[in-house]
């Protein structure tokens, strides 16, 4: 009999106290092989099936079983595989320049762009008043076109 | 030269400086036969400690650049293994670099393939961009004086050690 309750609290409590003591996933394969990369094949490791992205993904899932972060396994990828790992820069260092580059060319852009779009109005408005003062026209002619252009509600 | 030409003749450099510094960053180096051979403390395999070739100076030393998942490195490590029980005696030492590999899997490949040659191992792609390394195995015989005597992109197998690494090592 006390056999039979042993064997029952082992099968009850024990396998209670193994779920217990393993962690918890705090993310998934899925989730970080869109975000790293098969150095040696040059893509991202979701899209590659070579014998070394094979065992990147046992090691990424291995990983992910211990119950680290996202971060931590990054960290982890890098320091096996190197830097080349990541497939999005990391925002420090040189790599920085990944993202302040298309920033900064956006923002001188958009200045060259609005200086020219002010330069062309001035250079039309300017145009106009030159065509006006070099070609004169008769009193009649200008009170007709005058007439003319109130025709038209522009 | 007016402001303006100056701004645009700068970002242009900037522009064209960029590129430059990403492909020099991208392409491995060049080695050739005559080159000192690319070295660099890194950690052995199994740790701890650390070791690098100029360890091995007033040797031949062959150089093996390997990776777990490599399937002729397999094949390969026995052979190296043999020659390397052969020649040590001679001066000779042979040299192991895992590359592109994580340490587990590089541990669980020596364990099913023994060696007792110096086995170093590199993170990542950075000592196969050093050796201008385009795949593994790949192997370079380096001669005592730390110069690459022969450059070898693939597996080397008996008849290749035989006839064309073992004629260098007389000629000291």
């Amino acid at each position: 009999m006390k056999r039979t309750i042993a064997l029952v609290l082992a099968l009850t409590v024990l396998p209670a106290g193994v779920a217990a003591a393993a962690p918890a996933p705090q993310t998934t394969v899925t989730a970080i092989e869109g975000e790293v990369m098969c150095p040696i094949c040059g893509t991202l490791l979701e899209l590659s099936d070579s014998p070394q992205a094979r065992r990147e993904k046992v090691y990424l899932a291995k990983l992910v079983a211990e119950g680290r972060s996202k971060a931590e396994i990054k960290d982890a990828l890098v320091s096996q595989y190197g830097p080349e790992v990541l497939a999005v820069p990391r925002g420090s260092g040189f790599d920085l320049t990944a993202y302040l580059v298309p920033i900064v060319a956006l923002l001188a852009a958009i200045v060259a762009l609005a200086l020219a779009v002010a330069r062309w109005r001035r250079d039309g408005r300017g145009t106009s008043e030159a065509v006006a003062s070099e070609h004169p026209l008769p009193d009649e002619d200008a009170e007709r076109l005058d007439a003319d252009i109130a025709r038209y509600d522009l | 030269m007016s402001a303006r030409s100056l701004v645009a003749f700068l970002a242009v450099l900037a522009v064209i400086g960029l590129l430059a510094f990403g492909l020099l960053n991208k392409g491995g180096a060049k080695v050739a036969v005559g080159d000192p051979v690319p070295d660099k403390v890194l950690p052995r395999l199994p740790g701890p400690g650390h070791g690098s070739l100029a360890e091995e100076r007033g040797k031949w030393v062959l150089v093996n650049l390997w990776a777990s998942w490599c399937i002729p490195c397999r094949e390969e490590a026995p052979l190296l293994e043999r020659f390397y029980r052969r020649e040590r005696g001679r001066g000779v030492a042979v040299v192991g670099i895992d590359v592109q590999d994580n340490e587990d899997d590089a541990l669980a490949f020596l364990h099913a393939h023994p060696t007792t040659y110096t086995q170093l191992r590199s993170v990542g792609n950075e000592r196969s961009a050093a050796f201008g390394s385009t795949g593994v195995p790949e192997n370079f015989l380096v001669n005592p004086h730390g110069r690459l005597a022969l450059i070898w992109r693939g597996p080397v197998d008996d008849e290749f050690l035989r006839e064309r690494v073992v004629p260098l090592l007389a000629s000291r």
